[in-house]
């Protein structure tokens, strides 16, 4: 089962109402490789993954709903007060048409969130390089977010992001290591 | 109206956030070394320290997790806001 705790992972502040930002960062929320697809995917792997590594896939599966979490809170905080003008100008007006200021599993673009985002193979090291690749390119996400955006408030909480991305796909290089090491001990020559 | 919350409150939560971010790291770290018996004192050492911290922001936000004690007689401490967004 899961719990819940009643505080952000990382402080979440924004400099100013700004909902241009949130525009880019719903693509971390609904998009191809974003936070909900990183927590969907590694939750789901874990039953079929060999023992030795499921413990990792449920910490990094659940911290993601905690980044997920960290991102819903940016946006909120940077749509909260926009009034329809700032809606418009920064181009959220199918947005708001549909949903209001309240959030959406979509991209950047719009395109609503798709499980064909996320792979199950069944096999560890498809499964792990998999994971690996979706972690250096939500980095890379979130590099071209820091790029565009000129709040530091919020920059320094994507930076803090942008670390954990670094830090999973290290994690899960050395789970590779660990089941060929598995592996080649189970060899019989 | 969600109440207000101290300046010291915020402090204590910036401490806890950085504790448990350490033990997170620490986490993850022991799930692929798990026979590192430096990190796993480390793990401990960090969860005697958060205790107290934990405790603080606590008496002043109320539970941060279930299944704590509701300290108030007749107020459900639980769904009180401000949530975390709206801190």
């Amino acid at each position: 089962m899961w719990t819940y705790e009643k505080k952000l992972q990382y402080p979440v502040k924004v400099s100013e109402c700004n909902p241009k930002l949130a525009k880019y960062l719903i693509e971390q929320y609904g998009g191809a490789d974003g936070e909900l697809a990183a927590a969907l995917r590694y939750l789901n792997q874990r039953y079929t993954i060999p023992d030795k590594v499921v413990g990792l896939l449920t910490d990094i599966g659940t911290e993601e709903f905690a980044h997920l979490e960290m991102i819903a809170a940016m946006v909120y905080k940077l749509t909260k007060d926009a009034t329809p003008d700032q809606i418009k100008e920064a181009g959220l007006e199918g947005h708001y048409t549909n949903h209001g200021v309240s959030l959406f599993y979509h991209n950047t673009a719009g395109k609503p969130f798709e499980v064909q985002h996320i792979q199950s193979k069944g096999d560890p090291i498809a499964d792990l390089y998999e994971d690996i690749a979706a972690e250096e390119k939500a980095r890379a996400t979130y590099q071209w977010i820091i790029d565009l955006s000129d709040d530091p408030d919020l920059n320094d909480s994507l930076a803090f992001l942008r670390e954990r991305e670094i830090v999973h796909s290290q994690r899960f290089r050395e789970a590779v290591e660990l089941l060929k090491d598995e592996r080649d001990r189970q060899k019989i020559f | 109206m969600n109440k207000e919350l101290s300046s010291d409150f915020r402090e204590n939560l910036k401490k806890l956030q950085a504790i448990d971010f350490a033990m997170m790291e620490l986490t993850l770290y022991l799930d692929t070394h798990p026979d590192d018996s430096k990190a796993i004192e480390q793990y401990n050492e960090y969860s005697e320290k958060r205790k107290d911290l934990k405790q603080k922001v606590e008496e002043e936000y109320g539970p941060l997790m279930l299944k704590e004690k509701n300290n108030k007689e007749n107020q459900w401490e639980w769904s009180q806001g401000p949530w975390p967004w709206q801190v």
